[in-house]
């Protein structure tokens, strides 16, 4: 039987601060005892640079660094450990697609595809390349229940030419011939909505087989299970500070076939196989894609991450996230003029839900719960274009991981209670 | 001790001063794109004294009572009063303890109103 309190006791962080009630966790994952001890234990037996050495210390950070590569590659199912790339973060990750693939392969009336519901790692790093070469940035709009939804073709595209112009298109008008790049988030970090990432990259291929579709998944990997190969797509996205790991690491997964074509994004160490005076060769992959000393204890913590995740197993997160969400929304009704944003329907919703209460600012929420030891986001959680789609300056949102209790979403509607007191 | 006092509140659900000056002498803007929220300012400036501020402001709790007690603060004061105020004076006038991030909200009317009385010099000169 899955107990979170007893889960709770695998965190250092609730011994210290034994009331908290952690609900921020889209931003930023808890640690467990043993990704700390993972860290710790590097530093302290064996924090020797990776590659270079020839001693023994090297040798085994050079093994643990590459056994977290090929866990990686088993966790999304990766057809070769190689195309598995430690970057910092999504931010990173998706930046490194952007200035590698986009600035070699797109050309000027390309068209860049994005989503109004992606964080700004996913929206303004692909607005920036389309500006800059003279392609096209054409946004898919949300419908009132906050989803994609490709089969009810209430697809909209929202930004054209750098004109706002609302268009009706089926999906077939919005992916064309011209589509180089289609990027959208698996879910949304404001509306928690699941995208039907499958269908829609299968659908976007039907129409042009050369579409280099790209997931960000940075909010997907941590609550269930993603599957590269079963996707379908081209590269995917994450970062390991969301899923138990520490901040530092993240990944980039692509195709081999692309990514063997693609120049390096950084220059020096690590990514070279010989430097002459005239010319450098570079490494293989994945080498290539990581000049520098990496984030080597971030990396050797996720592996100890996801070591934990699989332990725990994403069948009994997913079901207790799930329970967790249907309560809040539930509780969330008995209190007057507070409103939800996003889908309702759990089978599209991860364990994110954005709101507001009455004319209340976010802040103004967030504050109040702090004062009780509740930790939510406010503000536009880098979802701006999102926030003003929505006619919002601000919203409060709360999002869960698997340790998180019944008894934390009962304190949270007593804040919120007290908040709106407050506020009357 | 929370900020929410009893004094904030009141002055966030009875804002002093808000609307607009049928014939200001400086008008000003600003936007905490962090927060959303938005102020602009309306100053009627006479003998190089405020003689009356008009405001509209759209934000927090923080940034609205802020620009209430402070529009009341300044009616009568002189240039060189309003540019010395900085963030300590807010936090005194304002009598609550305030965080990295929360402190920017209380600044923001500070800011326009000082950016707004300086553009009237150089608009004279």
């Amino acid at each position: 039987m899955f107990n979170p309190d007893k889960i709770k006791k695998d965190f250092p962080i609730f011994s210290h601060q034994p009331d908290l009630v952690y609900l921020d966790s889209a931003a930023m994952s808890l640690k467990p005892k043993k990704v700390i001890e993972a860290v710790s234990s590097y530093y302290e037996t064996y924090s020797a640079n990776i590659y270079r050495g020839i001693y023994q210390l090297s040798e085994k950070a050079t093994e643990v660094y590459e056994k977290t590569r090929e866990k990686v590659a088993k966790f999304i199912n990766a057809p070769a450990v190689e195309e598995v790339i430690f970057v910092r973060n999504t931010t990173e990750a998706l930046n490194l697609i952007a200035y590698s693939w986009g600035r070699v392969n797109l050309e000027k009336k390309d068209e860049i595809i994005t989503t109004i519901m992606e964080h700004h790692s996913n929206f303004v790093p692909w607005q920036v390349l389309a500006q800059e070469i003279g392609a096209e940035f054409k946004v898919i709009d949300i419908d009132e229940e906050g989803e994609l939804d490709i089969y009810e073709k209430k697809l909209k595209t929202i930004t054209q030419n750098w004109q706002t112009e609302y268009q009706n298109l089926e999906f077939d008008k919005i992916i064309t011939k011209k589509t180089k790049i289609l990027t959208l988030t698996y879910t949304s970090n404001v509306l928690g909505t699941i995208n039907p990432i499958k269908e829609i990259i299968a659908q976007a291929k039907k129409i042009n087989p050369d579409v280099l579709t790209i997931i960000d998944a940075a909010q997907a990997l941590p609550h269930f299970k993603v599957d590269v190969q079963d996707l379908g797509c081209d590269f995917l996205a994450f970062s390991g500070q969301k899923m138990l790991g520490p901040t530092g690491a993240g990944v980039l997964w692509g195709k081999k076939e692309i990514l063997k074509k693609m120049p390096p994004f950084l220059y020096g160490g690590e990514m070279i196989n010989a430097v002459y005076l005239d010319k450098t060769l570079f490494a293989d992959l994945p080498n290539k894609f990581e000049a520098g000393t990496p984030d080597i204890s971030a990396v050797i913590g996720l592996g100890a991450a996801i070591d934990y995740l699989n332990a725990v197993g994403f069948e009994v997160i997913q079901n207790h996230e799930k329970e967790l969400t249907a309560y809040t929304l539930e509780k969330l009704k008995t209190i007057s003029g507070l409103t939800v944003y996003g889908p309702t329907n759990l089978e599209i919703k991860s364990g994110v839900i954005s709101f507001n209460l009455s004319s209340v600012h976010a802040h103004d929420l967030a504050q109040v719960l702090d004062e009780e030891k509740i930790c939510i986001r406010s503000g536009h959680h880098c979802a701006m274009p999102l926030h003003t789609r929505l006619a919002l300056e601000a919203s409060a949102r709360v999002s869960f991981y698997f340790y998180n209790t019944f008894d934390d979403v009962d304190r949270l509607i007593a804040g919120l209670k007290k908040a709106a007191k407050i506020f009357r | 001790m929370s900020i929410y006092q009893e004094i904030i509140l009141d002055h966030y659900r009875h804002p002093r001063n808000t609307g607009r000056l049928k014939k200001p002498t400086v008008s000003g803007k600003a936007f905490n794109s962090l927060c959303g929220d938005k102020i602009s300012v309306d100053l009627l400036i006479s003998k190089g004294k405020i003689k009356k501020i008009k405001y509209q402001a759209a934000g927090c709790v923080i940034s609205q009572a802020a620009a209430s007690i402070l529009s009341e603060y300044l009616i009568g004061k002189t240039k060189e009063q309003l540019q010395k105020l900085d963030k300590d004076f807010m936090i005194k006038l304002l009598g609550i303890k305030l965080g990295a991030n929360r402190i920017k909200c209380a600044l923001l009317p500070l800011e326009v109103i000082q950016k707004t009385y300086g553009q009237s010099k150089s608009k004279r000169s």
